[in-house]
């Protein structure tokens, strides 16, 4: 199994529901959030103006850098291919937010580092992440990338997409689609 | 085209505007890990070679240092920690890919073995220090001595460790080079900021903490011979080291966009006045100078040389820190509230 996800930039309208939805069903403290709304304006007034949003979060990537530097192994991978912390082998060096290129990980105000779980205790019982579920565009599409019958699959043959910083070899599975 | 990019839904201040994540603490502990390093090195190194007598300094007196500085460092790195009563955790895991893991270990061997070394020479310590008229250095010896005495098992471990001191060398050179480049790698590992993903940095951080090395040798000991020939050793560290940044730079030069970004932070953009002024003019080029004139035989005070490497090895680490956090593959955005 492959989780991934992916964002329609064409459908999203930053809301920002996903955001609440996610602080609301993991208990974020007030102030942060695991994933964000990212908008991105091109040309400049008078010019062409071209505004599309992206719903970020982590990439749950396939080489995560931030599993590979954490010294306790706090930061680590489990079914799905989904990257986790356990707080409690967490020692706050903050190794793993030095190493991500996509600012997915933070403190939390307990000294511990904190990020998105692809909401894998709702994932477990087969309903979607909280953020997918939300999103009233339906903008978000999650799925196993292994089954290719999979929502994610299927949009993913049919669309144009793009990652964000392939460069830094990451191989993300959080796929912007065109 | 202008691209603009505005973050909302979070705003937290170690990663936006660009990470904040290692602050004062880390820069600190990678220049005492070298500087630690390169004693070490140069002592077991001079004894392997049979030079104890000739160097005593180099050999003995000046590895009091890196117990001392160690301990520092080791308190700068749990105090940057943000879960600190989970520090144990450090210690109940061994992972090779983990930089910040394995040389957490690697410090802390090196730390044990820095403290044994100058033990096993305690008797030549108290005997330099009584020569040159050191009174509270030798007292401090002998009291330690009397302590070794007393105890017991200090007593084995110290023994044994003096009776086989050429293993002992072996092993602590071994470390200590592992200690130098580690200083360089663990921030190498790190895939997400393009100034510091090369591999050259490694290589950097350990000429960088030679040269220190060799300028806190140079500075403490009062033999001319050694003080000479430490002087000649980081006129060409530094020969290297400039090297070093030429071709780091020239690497980022011929990479892809991003790097070539990266590097324009040290020419036009905000790093580059205190990159070259502070710290390749004033703790690079300047005491190189100062070292020429002084090998032509002009009178220079050691201090000024020995103070400007020093001063510069911790410039350098606190610009390649910053400028590495700030360096991105992605574009730096504006937050809204
Ligand atoms: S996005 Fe960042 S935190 Fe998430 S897996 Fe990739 S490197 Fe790790
Ligand atoms: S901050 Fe925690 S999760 Fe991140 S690398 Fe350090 S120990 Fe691992």
């Amino acid at each position: 199994m492959r989780y991934a996800m992916a964002v329609d930039t064409r459908k999203c309208v930053g809301c920002g529901d996903c955001v609440v939805a996610c602080q609301t069903e993991n208990n974020v403290p007030l102030g942060y959030a695991r994933d964000w709304i990212v908008e991105i304006v091109k040309g400049s007034y008078p010019n062409t103006l071209k505004v599309h949003f992206e719903s970020r979060r982590c990439h749950h990537c396939d080489d995560p850098p931030c599993v590979r530097v954490c010294p306790t192994g706090a930061s680590h991978i489990v079914e799905g291919g989904i990257v986790k912390v356990t707080p409690e082998e967490c020692i706050g060096c903050g190794a793993c937010i030095e190493a991500c290129p996509y600012e997915a990980r933070y403190f939390h105000p307990d000294g511990y580092v904190d990020k998105c779980t692809f909401c894998d205790h709702r994932v477990k019982n087969g309903q979607d992440p909280a953020c997918v579920e939300v999103c009233p565009t339906h903008c978000l599409i999650f799925g196993d990338l292994d089954d290719p019958e999979s929502p994610v699959s299927k949009v993913l043959k049919e669309r144009e997409y793009y990652t964000l910083a392939p460069d830094a070899g990451t191989h993300p599975n959080l796929f912007f689609l065109k | 085209m202008k691209e603009y990019l505005i973050v909302s839904g979070r705003d937290i201040n170690i990663l936006y505007p660009h990470v904040n994540v290692w602050g004062f603490g880390i820069p600190l502990y990678l220049f005492i890990g070298g500087l630690a390093a390169g004693i070490l090195i140069f002592a077991t190194l001079f004894y392997l070679m049979g030079k104890d007598k000739e160097f005593p300094v180099t050999v003995k007196i000046a590895t009091i240092v890196p117990p001392l500085i160690i301990a520092l460092g080791l308190l700068f790195l749990i105090g940057d920690l943000r879960h600190k009563p989970f520090f144990w955790q450090l210690l109940t895991h061994f992972r090779l890919q983990s930089p910040m893991n394995w040389g957490a270990w690697t410090l802390t061997i090196v730390f044990i073995l820095s403290l044994l070394w100058p033990l096993s020479f305690i008797d030549d310590m108290i005997e330099y220090f009584q020569q040159h008229n050191r009174k509270k250095w030798a007292n401090a010896f002998i009291w330690i001595k009397n302590l070794i005495e007393k105890v017991r098992i200090f007593k084995v471990i110290v023994d044994w460790f003096t009776k086989n001191r050429k293993a002992f060398a072996i092993i602590t050179l071994i470390f200590s080079i592992i200690l130098g480049i580690y200083t360089g790698i663990l921030l190498s590992t790190m895939n997400a900021r393009p100034l510091w993903n090369t591999p050259i940095l490694g290589l950097l951080f350990l000429t960088s903490g030679i040269s220190t090395a060799t300028v806190t040798i140079m500075w403490i000991t009062d033999n001319e011979i050694e003080r000479r020939l430490f002087t000649k050793i980081d006129f060409y560290t530094i020969i290297l080291e400039m090297y070093l940044i030429f071709q780091l730079f020239f690497n980022l030069a011929q990479g892809p966009e991003i790097q070539v970004k990266t590097a324009q932070l040290f020419f036009g953009g905000e790093f580059t006045a205190i990159f070259w002024a502070l710290f390749v003019m004033l703790g690079l080029v300047v005491p190189w100078i100062l070292e020429i004139l002084e090998l032509k035989g002009f009178h220079v005070p050691v201090a000024v040389p020995a103070f400007l490497i020093l001063y510069g090895g911790l410039v350098f680490r606190y610009i390649m820190v910053y400028a590495g956090e700030i360096s991105s593959f992605l574009p730096s955005p504006t937050i809204l509230h």
